[in-house]
C-alpha cells in the first residue's frame, strides 16, 4: 500500500519561546528544529503499516528548503520517499497550505497512482490550526477523521480508534482516506543505522505549487503574561520531608 | 447580523464546553448590538433548546436529517456549513474541543472560509462591519497570536475554560427553527461505527493530586516510589514526554502540549525540567512542588515550592513521613 504523511518543520524551543522584535515569528537564532509529536507518530504508524502490508511511505512538507532536514529524519525512521514544496516566506496560512498540498498530491498521484492513506498530525506544533488535514482531504474528495489513537487496515478499510470523554469511538473509512493522527497511537522508533544511510541517499523531489492567500492574517505574536513566582525552597534532600508534609497538611491535601 | 453558537453534544447530552461558547456568543452579540442564535445538529438535540434559551439565545436552529443520529465529523461539518449559508451569521463560535475544532474546520473547508481555533479574546471594538481581530493560542497555549479574520462569516472556536458559563437573567424561550439539511453519501461513512464506554473513575485530567516523573526518574521500575506517594495522597501518577518516549510509561500519563492539560490542587514534579511544552500542561495547577537536583531548572524557578535534591531519596522520605504521622 502507498501512504503519504504530511509533516511541518517547526522550531524546538526549550524553557521559553522568544519572539523576534517585529513580533512576526519565533526567534529561532539558538534553536533546533523538529516536527509535531503527532506527526512523528503519523510517520511511525505509516511505517508499521507498510512493514505489515508492503508498500511505500512518502513524507511531504511545505516549508523552507531547510525542511529537507525533517524529511531526512523521517526517512531515517523508515519512510521511503520524500517530497518538498519549497516556499520563501516563513509560513503560509492554512487555506493556502492546504490548497498547495492538495495540488501536489494530485500531481504525484497522476504520476504514481493513488495513495491509500494520506496522514496528517492532529494539529501542527506551532500554529495549532487543527485544519490543514481537513481542508486537504476535502479538496482531494476523501473522508477524514482526526484524533486517531489507533489505525489499522481491516477488510480494505481504515479502522480508526479515537478517545473521547465517554470512552473509545471506532470509525471505518473506505480507502483512499485521510486520517489525523495523535501522539500515543504508537511509540516512534529511533533512527536505525540502515535508516541513517538511506536518509543521506534519498532523493528529495521538489514540487512547485501556486496557491492563493487565505483570510486568516497574523498581526503579531506575543508571550502570555508570565506567572511571577517567588519559589519557596522547602529544603535540600530527604531532610525536607517534614517540611513537605507540613505543606501538604496546610494545603488540605493530606487528610 | 447575528452570532451563531455551535452546540456540542453527544447523542443529545450537551457538553460543558458549549456553556462557555453560548456565554461568549451572547457577550459578543451584545457588543455588536445584535442577537445570538444557536445551532444543534441532529433531532436528538432538539430538547436542548430549553438550556439554550436560559443562556439568552433568541433562535435555535435545529439541523435535521435522518443520518444525524450519532457524531460524524463530516456530516456535522456539512450541516453547520448549510446552516451558516442559510442564516448568514457574522460570527460562528464552536467549542475548543476535539470535536469542536473538527466540526468548525470541516464547515470552514466546505464554505472555503478561514477559521481561527482556540480564541481567548475578541476585539472589544468589533461591531460586525470590519475584519474580526482575535487573540488565539499557539503552541498549545505557550504563545498568543493576534490575528485578523477577513471573511463574510468569521469562524472560530473558543479555547476551553476561558469563559465562565453564565445564564442570562430574565431570558425568554428561543424561537425554534428546523432546517432540513441535505447530506449525501460523501459524508455518510465517517460516523461513529462502534464505541466502548469508559468506566467512571479518577483520571489524570480530573485527579486533585498528581505526582509526576520525568527523565530524572531513570527507568520504568523507578516509578514505584512515585506510585506509592500518589496512592498515599489518593492521587495519580503523571509524567513528561521524555518518559513516554523512553517507553517507561503509557502516553495516557503524559502531561503537556501533546499530552493532557491538568489543573490539580497540587502537582508534584519529580525530575522534570519544565520545558515550555510540559509547563503548558501543568501551569493551571493550584500549587506546584518541584523536586529536582538542579536549582536552576525551569520548573524550580516557576514553581511555588521546591526541594533541591535527588528524587530517589526525597520521594520515599515523604511517603515515610506521611506514614509516620498516620501512626503506621
Ligand atoms: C511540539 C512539542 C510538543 C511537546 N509536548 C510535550 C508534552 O506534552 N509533554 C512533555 O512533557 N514534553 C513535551 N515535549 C518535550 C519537551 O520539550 C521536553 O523535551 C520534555 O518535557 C523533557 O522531559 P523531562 O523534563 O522529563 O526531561 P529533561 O528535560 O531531560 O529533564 C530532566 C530533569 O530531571 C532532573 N533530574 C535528573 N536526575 C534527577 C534526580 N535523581 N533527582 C531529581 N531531579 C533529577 C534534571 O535536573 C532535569 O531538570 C514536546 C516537545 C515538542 C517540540
Ligand atoms: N507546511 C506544512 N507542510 C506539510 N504538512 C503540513 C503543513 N502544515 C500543516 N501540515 C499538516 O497538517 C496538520 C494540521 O496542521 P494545522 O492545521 O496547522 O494544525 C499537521 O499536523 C501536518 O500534518
Amino acid at each position: 500500500m502507498n501512504i503519504l504523511v504530511c509533516v511541518k518543520r517547526v522550531p524546538a524551543p526549550g524553557a521559553r519561546i522568544n519572539i523576534t522584535a517585529d513580533g512576526q515569528q519565533v526567534d529561532t537564532a539558538f534553536l533546533g528544529f523538529t516536527v509535531s509529536p503527532h506527526e512523528e507518530c503519523a510517520v511511525e504508524q505509516a511505517v508499521q503499516l507498510i512493514e505489515k502490508h508492503g508498500g511505500d511511505v512518502t513524507v511531504l512538507t511545505l516549508g523552507p528548503i531547510e525542511a529537507e532536514e525533517q524529511l531526512r529524519t523521517a526517512v531515517s525512521t523508515g519512510a521511503t520517499k520524500a517530497v518538498l514544496i519549497p516556499i520563501d516566506t516563513t509560513d503560509w496560512d492554512p487555506q493556502r497550505t492546504a490548497e498547495a498540498i492538495a495540488k501536489v498530491v494530485a500531481e504525484l498521484e497522476t504520476a504514481n497512482g493513488k495513495y491509500d492513506l494520506v496522514l496528517f498530525g492532529n494539529e501542527s506544533a506551532d500554529s495549532c490550526g487543527y485544519q490543514v488535514g481537513i481542508r486537504t482531504a476535502l479538496k482531494l474528495g476523501r473522508p477524514i477523521v482526526n484524533g486517531a489513537k489507533g489505525l489499522e487496515i481491516e477488510n480494505g478499510a481504515a479502522k480508526i480508534r479515537r478517545e473521547s470523554d465517554a470512552g473509545v469511538e471506532i470509525y471505518k473509512l473506505a480507502m483512499p482516506a485521510c486520517v489525523g493522527v495523535k501522539e500515543g497511537i504508537n511509540l516512534p522508533r529511533y533512527p536505525t543505522m540502515k535508516g541513517r544511510l538511506a536518509s543521506k541517499k534519498v532523493a528529495i523531489a521538489r514540487s512547485k505549487a501556486e496557491a492563493t492567500t487565505g483570510g486568516l492574517k497574523l498581526i503579531t505574536l506575543q508571550r502570555p503574561p508570565e506567572r511571577v513566582s517567588n519559589t519557596v525552597i522547602l529544603g535540600n534532600g530527604p531532610e525536607a520531608a517534614p517540611a513537605i508534609v507540613d505543606l501538604l497538611e496546610e494545603l488540605g491535601i493530606l487528610k | 447580523m447575528t452570532v451563531l453558537a455551535v452546540i456540542e453534544h453527544d447523542r443529545g447530552a450537551m457538553t460543558g464546553a458549549s456553556l462557555g461558547v453560548m456565554t461568549a456568543a451572547r457577550n459578543l452579540a451584545k457588543q455588536m448590538g445584535t442577537k445570538f442564535e444557536a445551532v444543534t445538529i441532529g433531532a436528538n438535540a432538539d430538547r436542548l433548546s430549553e438550556t439554550i434559551s436560559n443562556f439568552g439565545a433568541t433562535t435555535v436552529h435545529q439541523a435535521h436529517n435522518p443520518m444525524l443520529i450519532d457524531y460524524g465529523p463530516e456530516a456535522w461539518g456539512e450541516s453547520l456549513a448549510q446552516v451558516a449559508r442559510k442564516t448568514s451569521p457574522t460570527v460562528v463560535i464552536g467549542t475548543g474541543t476535539e470535536r469542536g475544532h473538527e466540526v468548525v474546520a470541516q464547515a470552514a473547508a466546505r464554505l472555503d472560509l478561514p477559521a481561527a481555533m482556540n480564541c481567548i479574546e475578541f476585539d472589544k471594538n468589533f461591531d460586525g462591519t470590519q475584519p474580526l481581530n482575535v487573540t488565539r493560542t499557539r503552541w498549545g497555549g505557550s504563545l498568543l497570536e493576534q490575528a485578523a479574520i477577513d471573511a463574510p462569516i468569521k469562524l472560530v472556536t473558543l479555547a476551553n475554560h476561558v469563559v465562565e458559563p453564565q445564564e442570562e437573567l430574565g431570558s425568554t424561550p428561543a424561537t425554534v427553527s428546523t432546517i432540513d439539511v441535505q447530506l449525501d453519501d460523501s459524508v455518510a461513512q465517517s460516523f461513529v461505527q462502534d464505541r466502548v464506554e469508559r468506566v467512571a473513575g479518577v483520571t489524570l485530567a480530573t485527579s486533585p493530586v498528581v505526582v509526576s516523573g520525568g527523565r530524572g526518574v531513570g527507568s520504568a521500575e523507578a516509578f514505584a516510589p512515585l506510585e506509592e506517594l500518589a496512592s498515599l495522597l489518593n492521587g495519580v501518577v503523571g509524567c513528561s514526554r521524555a518518559v513516554t518516549n523512553n517507553g517507561w510509561r503509557n502516553h495516557t500519563d503524559q502531561v503537556g502540549q501533546t499530552g493532557t492539560r491538568i489543573a490539580p490542587d497540587i502537582y508534584i514534579a519529580c525530575g522534570i525540567s519544565g520545558a515550555i511544552q510540559h509547563w503548558v500542561g501543568a501551569m493551571a495547577s493550584k500549587n506546584i512542588l518541584a523536586i529536582n537536583t538542579d536549582a536552576q531548572a525551569n520548573i524550580v524557578t516557576k514553581a511555588g515550592y521546591a526541594v533541591i535534591g535527588d528524587l530517589h531519596k526525597v520521594v520515599p522520605a515523604i511517603s515515610a513521613e506521611i506514614r509516620r504521622r498516620r501512626g503506621k
